[in-house]
C-alpha cells in the first residue's frame, strides 16, 4: 500500500517537467499563433518594420539581430573557450588548471545582469571611443555574449578532450609528434563531436540572453549595416515591450517568443543529433 | 661482466664519451657485430619503486631481439625507455645509458627524432580516429613530407610492407576504426613503418588479437627483420622461440640472463632462466 | 603550424579567459566597493537612498520558495528515473527529452509563460508567489539532473543492503540510498539558488519590480500575492535608469558575493559527496 503510494507519487513529481513542457508549448503557440495569423505570417517573419503605434509588426530585423549577436558571440567565444578547454585538459599543470578551473566556474554562475552592467560601463564607452557611433552596438553585444559563452564551451569542450582514450596522444608521441600536434592533430579531432556539442550549446546560449544583450545592443529595430550600429534581438524585443504592450502588440511579442522557441528547439535537436552521432561512432 | 660496466660508467664520467665507452664495454665481451642499440647500467625509477635494476643489454642490428619474463619484471617498462616513452609517467626517473648508433639517447638525440627513429607499436592496437590513408600519413606529415604524390608512395609503401596493402587499397578513405583488431594492428604497423624508423619496438602487440591476426604479424615480423632492428616484449615463449634471434630474460627488474634465443630456451645458464622457460613449457 | 605558435595560441587562449575573469571582478570590485555605504543597507527603499535591503530580502524570499516548490519536486522524480523506472521505458525517455528541452529553454521564453499563466490566467497578478513557481519550473531540470546524477553514483551494494535487511523500497531510497547522496543534492540546490539569485527576465513580468519587501506581518499569506524586485532586478533597474550608477555598481559587489559564496557551496557539497562515494567503492 505505502509502496504504491509511493510509487505514484514519485511517478507524478517526474510527470511534472514533461507537463511544464507542454503547458510552456500551449500557452505560447496559443497566444503567439493567433497573432501570427492576424499580422498574416509572411509580414510577421519577413517584414522589416516594427511599428507597434501603426500596428505594423514585422520581426525581420529582430531575426536577423538575433543571428548576427550569436553569430559574434561565437567568432568570439569559440577560440577562446576551445584553446582555453585545450590548456585545461593538456596543458596546465595541477594548481593553474585547478584556479582556472574555479575561475571558469565563477563565471558561469555570474548573473547576466552584471555582465550587461559590465558591457555597459566597460565595453561600451571603449568602443564609443575607438569607433563611430554611441558604442551601443553589435559589436558591444558580441563581445559581452562572447564572454558568456566562455564557460559552456570550456567546460563542455574540456569534458570531450578529457574523454579522449591516452592511446591515442601516445600513438602520436611515437611517431616522433611534438604533444603540441599530437594534441592539435589526433586529440582535438577525435574530440570533435563534444566540441561541436559545446558549439552549439554556446549558440543556444547566446541566442537565449535576454539582460546582458538588452543592455548594451542598442536595441534599435533595424537592420545594423556596420558592427557598430545598434542592434535588437527578439529576446530584446520581448523585454523592452512586454511591460507596457497589450492587444495585438502583446500578441505579437508573444510571438517573438514563439519564433525564439523555434529556434531554440532546432537547437536543442541539432545537439541532441550530434551527441548521438558522438556516442555511436 | 659487472666489471666491464662499471669501468664503462667510469669511462662516461671521464673524457671518452659514449663511443669509447661502447667499444670499451664490447671489446670486453668480445663481441664485434655491431650494435643497433644499447642499455648500459639502466637503473628506473617510479617514485621510491624500483623497477629497472641495472641493467645493460645490447640490441643487434637487423634482428629480432625478445624479451621475456613474468608480469611486472620491467621488460616493457625497459622498451619504453627505448623511445622514451616513459617520460610520460610521472615520477620517473632514469639513470645509466641508452644509445642508438653509439650516441645517448636521452642527451644527444632531440626526443622527437628519436621516436621517429625508434618506432613503437602498443600492445592495443591504437589507430587515430580517421581514415586510414591519414593514419598512415600522419607520421609523414609530422615530419613535413607535404607533397601528395610523395605522401601516396610512402603511404602504400608502408602498407605493403605491412603485408594489408591488398587489403585495405580499395578504402584507404574509409575510418581505421572500422577495420578488424588485426588488421588495427597491422595499420599501426603500417603507421610505423611510414616515418621510416630504424628500429621497432613491438610491445606485447599480438597479445590482443586472435591466433590468425597473431600469425600474420609474426610472420611479417620476420619480413621486417631484413631492414629494420625489431624489439619485443612477448608473453608467449612459443612466439619468442619462433621469431627472435636473441632473447633476454627478466625477472624483478632484473635481468637475468641474455642470449642467442636457441640457448636461452635449450641450455640456459641461470637456473631461474630454465625454471621459467620449463615451466612455460611443461 | 609549428608547435611554439600552437603552444602559444593555446596559453594566449587561457590567458584571455583569466584576464576577463580578472578584470570583471577587479573592476566591478574597484568601482563598486567604495558604495557600500550603511545606507545601501537601509531597512527601507527610499528614492534618496536607493537600498538595496528590501531586494535582497525579497531575494532571499522568492529563492527559498522557488527551491520549497522544487527541490522536493525535483528529488522526487530522480528518484522514480534512478529507483523505479526500467532504462528504457518511454516514459523516462520523454522525461529525459523534456528534461533536457526545459533546460535549453532561454529564461525570457519562462518569464512570457509565467506572465501568461500564473500571472494572467490563475490570476496571481505580478507577485512573489508568480516570481516562485516561474523560477521552480525554471530550475527544476538542474535539480533533477544533479539529483539523478548523484543517486547514480551511489554503489549499487547500499541499496542490496537495504532490501537484503527486508526493507522496502521506500525505507531503502530514504535510508539508504538519500543519506549518501545528499551532498550532491544539496550541490544541485546550490547551483539552483544561483539561477535564482541572478534571474531577471523570467522575473521582470512574474514578479515584478516593487522595491517592497512583501508585508506577511500585517497581510499573513496574501503578501504572497505582492509584487517584489529581487536583487539582480533591483541592479538592473538602477543600471538601466542611469541615476545610481555606484550604487548599481555596490549591488554587483553584493551579487558577486553571493556568487562566490555559493560556489564555495557547491564545491564543497560536490567534493563530499566524490570522497564518500570513492571512499566506499
Amino acid at each position: 500500500m505505502k509502496e504504491g503510494l509511493a510509487r505514484v507519487l514519485f511517478g507524478a513529481a517526474a510527470l511534472i517537467s514533461t507537463l511544464a513542457v507542454a503547458l510552456i508549448c500551449l500557452f505560447l503557440f496559443a497566444n503567439g499563433i493567433p497573432a501570427m495569423a492576424q499580422i498574416g505570417l509572411p509580414d510577421f517573419l519577413f517584414g522589416t518594420t516594427w511599428k507597434p503605434s501603426a500596428d505594423i509588426y514585422g520581426i525581420f530585423p529582430m531575426i536577423v539581430g538575433s543571428i548576427y549577436v550569436t553569430a559574434g558571440a561565437i567568432i568570439i567565444g569559440v577560440p577562446t573557450g576551445l584553446l582555453t578547454a585545450i590548456f585545461l585538459s593538456r596543458f596546465a599543470g595541477g594548481r593553474i588548471s585547478s584556479l582556472l578551473r574555479s575561475g571558469v566556474e565563477l563565471l558561469a554562475g555570474i548573473p547576466s545582469v552584471v555582465y550587461g552592467f559590465f558591457g555597459l560601463m566597460l565595453v561600451v564607452p571603449l568602443i564609443r571611443e575607438l569607433a563611430p557611433g554611441r558604442g551601443l552596438s553589435l559589436l558591444a553585444a558580441a563581445i559581452i555574449l562572447g564572454i558568456m559563452v566562455l564557460p559552456t564551451i570550456i567546460t563542455v569542450a574540456k569534458n570531450a578532450l578529457d574523454a579522449v582514450p591516452k592511446a591515442y596522444y601516445e600513438g602520436a608521441l611515437a611517431l616522433g609528434a611534438t604533444h603540441e600536434r599530437s594534441v592539435f592533430r589526433v586529440v582535438v579531432p577525435a574530440a570533435i563531436s563534444g566540441i561541436m556539442a559545446a558549439i552549439v550549446l554556446g549558440v543556444g546560449r547566446a541566442i537565449g540572453e535576454t539582460m546582458a544583450v538588452v543592455m548594451v545592443a542598442g536595441n534599435q529595430a533595424v537592420i545594423p549595416t556596420s558592427i557598430f550600429e545598434g542592434v535588437r534581438t527578439m529576446t530584446a524585443n520581448i523585454v523592452l515591450e512586454m511591460g507596457y504592450a497589450a492587444d495585438l502588440h502583446r500578441g505579437a511579442l508573444i510571438a517573438t517568443g514563439v519564433v525564439l522557441f523555434v529556434f531554440v528547439l532546432l537547437i536543442c535537436a541539432l545537439f541532441n543529433a550530434i551527441k548521438n552521432r558522438g556516442e555511436r561512432s | 661482466m659487472l666489471e666491464a660496466v662499471a669501468r664503462t660508467r667510469d669511462a662516461l664520467m671521464g673524457a671518452g664519451g659514449v663511443e669509447e665507452a661502447l667499444r670499451g664495454l664490447r671489446a670486453e665481451r668480445g663481441q664485434e657485430s655491431a650494435s643497433k642499440m644499447s642499455v648500459i647500467g639502466l637503473d628506473l625509477h617510479y617514485g621510491s619503486f624500483h623497477v629497472l635494476k641495472d641493467v645493460s643489454l645490447d640490441f643487434p642490428e637487423r634482428q629480432v631481439t625478445a624479451l621475456i619474463g613474468p608480469s611486472g619484471c620491467g621488460k616493457s617498462t625497459l622498451l619504453k625507455t627505448l623511445d622514451r616513452m616513459n617520460d610520460l609517467v610521472p615520477d620517473c626517473r632514469v639513470e645509466g645509458l641508452v644509445t642508438l648508433d653509439g650516441q645517448n639517447a636521452y642527451e644527444d638525440i632531440p626526443v622527437n627524432s628519436l621516436r621517429r627513429r625508434v618506432g613503437m607499436v602498443f600492445q592495443q592496437p591504437n589507430p587515430f580516429p580517421m581514415s586510414i590513408y591519414d593514419n598512415v600519413a600522419f607520421g609523414p606529415r609530422t615530419h613535413g613530407v607535404q607533397d601528395r604524390a610523395q605522401l601516396d608512395g610512402i603511404v602504400e609503401q608502408s602498407l605493403r610492407d605491412a603485408a594489408m596493402w591488398d587489403e585495405v587499397k580499395d578504402r584507404l578513405r574509409k575510418s581505421a576504426l572500422g577495420l578488424s583488431g588485426g588488421q588495427q594492428q597491422r595499420l599501426c604497423i603500417a603507421r610505423a613503418l611510414a616515418v621510416k624508423p630504424e628500429v621497432l619496438l613491438l610491445d606485447e602487440s599480438t597479445s590482443a588479437l586472435d591466433p590468425i591476426s597473431t600469425a600474420k604479424i609474426e610472420e611479417l615480423v620476420g619480413e621486417l627483420k631484413r631492414s629494420y632492428t625489431v624489439i619485443m616484449v612477448t608473453h608467449n615463449m612459443l612466439q619468442a622461440l619462433r621469431v627472435s634471434d636473441k632473447t633476454a630474460f627478466f625477472l624483478l627488474g632484473e635481468m637475468v640472463e641474455a642470449g642467442p634465443t636457441e640457448d636461452i630456451f635449450t641450455e640456459p645458464v641461470d637456473p631461474r632462466t630454465a625454471d621459467y622457460v620449463a615451466g612455460r613449457f611443461g | 603550424m609549428s608547435s611554439k605558435v600552437l603552444r602559444g595560441l593555446v596559453y594566449a587562449g587561457a590567458t584571455i579567459t583569466a584576464l576577463i575573469l580578472v578584470g570583471l571582478v577587479a573592476f566591478i570590485l574597484v568601482k563598486g566597493v567604495p558604495y557600500l555605504t550603511p545606507s545601501l543597507f537601509a531597512w527601507e527603499y527610499t528614492s534618496e537612498n536607493v537600498s538595496l535591503m528590501p531586494a535582497l530580502i525579497s531575494t532571499f524570499l522568492m529563492a527559498a520558495l522557488a527551491l520549497l516548490l522544487a527541490v522536493p519536486t525535483g528529488i522526487a522524480s530522480a528518484i522514480y528515473l534512478v529507483e523505479y523506472a526500467s532504462e528504457t521505458s518511454r516514459f523516462v525517455r520523454l522525461v529525459r527529452v523534456t528534461t533536457e528541452t526545459l533546460q535549453g529553454i532561454p529564461s525570457i521564453i519562462y518569464g512570457l509563460f509565467g506572465l501568461l499563466f500564473f500571472t494572467t490566467l490563475l490570476g496571481w497578478g505580478m507577485s512573489l508567489l508568480s516570481g516562485a513557481f516561474t523560477l521552480a519550473v525554471m530550475v527544476l531540470p538542474v535539480i533533477m539532473r544533479t539529483t539523478e546524477e548523484a543517486l547514480l553514483a551511489v554503489p549499487r551494494s547500499y541499496r542490496e543492503g537495504g532490501f537484503a535487511l527486508g526493507a522496502g523500497r521506500v525505507r531503502t531510497v530514504f535510508r539508504c540510498v538519500l543519506p549518501s547522496a545528499a551532498p550532491g543534492i544539496l550541490g544541485g540546490a546550490l547551483l539552483a539558488l544561483g539561477r535564482c539569485v541572478g534571474e531577471v527576465a523570467a522575473l521582470l513580468f512574474t514578479a515584478g519590480t516593487v522595491a517592497q519587501v512583501p508585508d506577511f506581518a500585517s497581510q499573513g499569506v496574501f503578501a504572497l500575492f505582492d509584487s517584489c524586485r529581487t536583487l539582480a532586478e533591483h541592479m538592473y533597474v538602477l543600471a538601466s535608469e542611469g541615476l545610481h550608477v555606484g550604487e548599481a555598481y555596490a549591488t554587483a559587489v553584493v551579487l558577486l558575493v553571493v556568487v562566490m559564496l555559493l560556489n564555495v557551496g557547491t564545491n564543497a557539497a560536490v567534493g563530499r559527496l566524490n570522497g564518500r562515494t570513492k571512499g566506499d567503492a
